[in-house]
């Protein structure tokens, strides 16, 4: 089963056996989205492979069209954790073989990803998804 | 000069403690080594022809003396005693261990020196001009503004995966030192008389230059964007590469290629509407940070005393005078001067430094130059201000380490990538090219004669060595297996920045240099006056006489 990173670690899917009500790749443009995001409770955004920066600017895209329920990255790294945090994700969804890879330890210890937050600091806010 | 603050320090502590995990879990497996190259990228390290190469930023070119040692002292623990200068502000060390980086990215912290964002598909090291805060033609000191821009990319959440890196530049005056039209984003500082008649500043911003395979130089975007628009038009304008960039092809994935494809109409739009959605998300706190950064880039406090010494030994040493000559630049308070210190000497390797010379350097600069060094993109390094009455002693002194050469400007201060010697992209040899010019005209006794000239060489496609921007260009390419260098001409990267034009076939590695040496004899030969540079005669003449000088009367034309 497929393993929910958040800021406390390793869990279950909260939504275990349901479908995201929207579920998108890295490729998309965001600006076809705009209004369909109303109501939705959960997006799913997989990257088409991690190194695809794309998904960063698209979740920020997406918080500023308003959705403002869950979002979930899939297929990144726990060295992007921080990255996907900031950048309005709430959570990374990893596979088995991911998480024996890269276990809970190297997740958590990229949990504090309010910390060193240059732009957060030039930007004088604490809205992380703005 | 800036120094770091708690945040910055504490920044960079967490960073290498990242990195330091990050090589033990490629060690481990826990990372594959595909997930460890953009990470070891982004924290400056390459892999190479023969080892791991890192490259250390030199934020906007600045460094102060204790910084200098710091790096002569790692180029003796953990590499062969030397460094490697880069076209970027940059220096580059050819053969630290990865068990070591660790050890060296945390020795570099302790001077407030990082590797990050010096590679991979990342903001790069923001870089500017290399007189900045000394030069007489400057609007405004560029390096507060490149200090904001170097906190604002760092570590920036949405540009660390980007489709390809991406390069700024900043200078504050209209002799363009900093290269702004070759950069992904250049940006001018400007300054404007507002509705109420004050004078306001701001920028001008050029998109999409860039060198490589396909040389394009920066557009215009805005032609004036308010100083406290900056932060989110540069991210308005990242955010919409990043999503329309090309990542099918690594040659098409720099921004060039994309306001090519888009048009610049399209781009600006684009940006401009992403600039209003986030444009209310910055407080304007960060203009109180840039006057607090702009304090620690304050003019030093310059002495007053006679200028006597520098005028006795002016007219007494004419190994003094020579390098007086080519070596200074006028200093915004003209009792000070802006001394270029050559790394060139005839034969060397460009923009290589020992450890002991860094050491020197260092040493001079809290001296005579109010401790603080530049790194120029031609590979020089630069005190920018000292007092004129302590140039002869200075003079004296760099004797002693063989950096005295008097050569700035001229055909032996060759911008020179690592070519085939140290880097796995390379077609062809570049150094022993540069070096074997500089020797040849030094034995000639010709520079001083030949005047301004600006040689380039890149050993590959890539460009490194800018030689697209040079008067004389040389690219080393390989034909048949056989090192092939091609000729360009007429570039320039000063204000009137422009693409030099290939003259035709390429000569091969015994040819390259009598055929420079036929292009200088035949420009000698052709200039209207000892005061009509290269690139004037060129301008002036056109591509054909010096086809002529190289491949011989049309009709005849050879392939060589
Ligand atoms: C030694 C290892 C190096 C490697 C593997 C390397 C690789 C590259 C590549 C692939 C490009 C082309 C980028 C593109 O067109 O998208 C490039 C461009 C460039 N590199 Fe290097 N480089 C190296 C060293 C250097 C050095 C030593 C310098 C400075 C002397 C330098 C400065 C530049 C500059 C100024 C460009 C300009 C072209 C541009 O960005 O548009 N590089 N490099
Ligand atoms: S121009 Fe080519 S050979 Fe020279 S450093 Fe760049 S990539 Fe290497």
């Amino acid at each position: 089963m497929n393993v929910i990173v958040t800021d406390t670690g390793f869990g279950d899917d909260p939504f275990a056996g349901k479908a995201p009500d929207l579920d998108i790749m890295s490729d998309i443009d965001p600006g076809t989205l705009a209004g369909q995001l109303a109501g939705l409770a959960m997006i799913r955004l997989t990257f088409t492979g991690f190194a695809d920066g794309r998904g960063f600017s698209i979740a920020r895209r997406l918080r500023q069209l308003g959705f403002t329920g869950q979002l979930r990255a899939k297929g990144i790294l726990a060295d992007q954790y921080t990255m996907a945090r900031r950048a309005g994700f709430d959570e990374v969804e990893i596979d088995e073989a991911m998480a024996m890879r890269q276990p809970q330890d190297q997740w958590l210890a990229r949990a504090d990803w309010q910390a060193h937050d240059y732009q957060n600091r030039l930007k004088g806010t604490l809205d992380h998804a703005a | 000069m800036y120094n770091h603050t708690d945040f910055d320090t504490a920044f960079i502590t967490a960073r290498n403690t990242q990195f330091r995990a990050q090589v033990e879990r490629r060690i481990t497996g826990a990372l594959t080594e595909d997930e460890f190259k953009p990470l070891r990228l982004m924290n400056g390290l390459y892999l190479q022809l023969h080892a791991y190469m890192l490259r250390v930023a030199i934020p906007y070119g600045t460094l102060n003396g204790a910084q200098m040692h710091a790096l002569a002292d790692i180029s003796e623990r953990w590499d062969k005693g030397y460094g490697h200068f880069t076209t970027r502000q940059n220096i580059q060390f050819n053969w630290p261990k990865l068990r070591d980086v660790p050890d060296i990215l945390d020795a570099l912290a302790r001077v407030g020196l990082h590797a990050v964002q010096t590679s991979g598909n990342t903001i790069r090291n923001v870089t500017a001009d290399h007189f900045a805060g000394a030069a007489t033609d400057e609007v405004a000191d560029p390096r507060p503004v490149a200090e904001l821009i170097r906190q604002w990319s760092t570590d920036h959440p949405e540009f660390q995966f980007l489709g390809r890196k991406f390069k700024i530049a900043v200078t504050g005056s209209v002799n363009d030192r900093a290269v702004i039209r070759a950069h992904d984003i250049g940006l001018r500082i400007v300054e404007r008389i507002d509705q109420e008649g004050y004078k306001e500043q701001g920028f001008e911003v050029i998109i999409g230059g860039g060198l490589g395979r396909t040389p394009i130089l920066g557009k215009v975007i805005n032609d004036f964007l308010p100083r406290a628009h900056l932060l989110p038009y540069l991210e308005a304008t990242l955010s919409v590469f990043n999503l329309l960039g090309r990542r099918d092809n690594k040659y098409k994935a720099r921004i060039k290629i994309t306001v090519m494809e888009h048009g610049l109409e399209y781009i600006r739009s684009q940006i401009n509407q992403q600039f209003d959605h986030i444009r209310p998300g910055f407080s304007g706190i960060d203009q109180a940070l840039l006057t607090e950064i702009a304090q620690d880039f304050a003019l030093p406090p310059l002495r007053q005393a006679t200028q006597q010494p520098y005028h006795t030994a002016y007219d007494a040493d004419p190994l003094f005078r020579s390098w007086a000559d080519t070596n200074l630049t006028p200093h915004r308070h003209n009792d000070h001067a802006i001394v270029t210190i050559s790394l060139k000497a005839h034969g060397a390797t460009p923009g290589d430094a020992t450890a002991a010379q860094m050491r020197r350097m260092g040493d001079l600069a809290q001296r005579y130059g109010h401790n603080e060094l530049r790194i120029s993109h031609e590979q020089n390094v630069i005190l920018p201000h000292v007092h004129k009455s302590d140039l002869p002693a200075l003079h004296a002194a760099l004797q002693k380490a063989d950096l005295a050469t008097a050569n700035i400007g001229l055909i032996s201060d060759i911008i020179a990538c690592p070519g085939m010697d140290y880097c796995a992209l390379a077609t062809a040899r570049s150094i022993p090219v540069a070096q074997a010019i500089a020797i040849r005209f030094d034995e000639l006794k010709l520079e001083h004669d030949i005047g301004p000239l600006k040689v380039k060489i890149s050993g590959c496609i890539n460009a490194c060595g800018h030689h697209h921007l040079a008067h004389i260009g040389i690219l080393g390419l390989e034909r048949a297996g056989r090192e092939t260098y091609q000729i360009t001409l007429g570039g320039d990267a000063g204000a009137n920045t422009a693409i030099g034009a290939r003259t035709g076939p390429g000569f091969g590695a015994d040819d390259i240099l009598p055929a420079i040496e036929r292009l200088i004899t035949g420009y000698l030969a052709l200039r209207q006056s000892p005061q009509e540079t290269f690139l004037q005669t060129c301008n002036r003449l056109g591509m054909a006489p010096f086809k002529t000088m190289l491949y011989g009367a049309p009709n005849q034309e050879k392939a060589a």
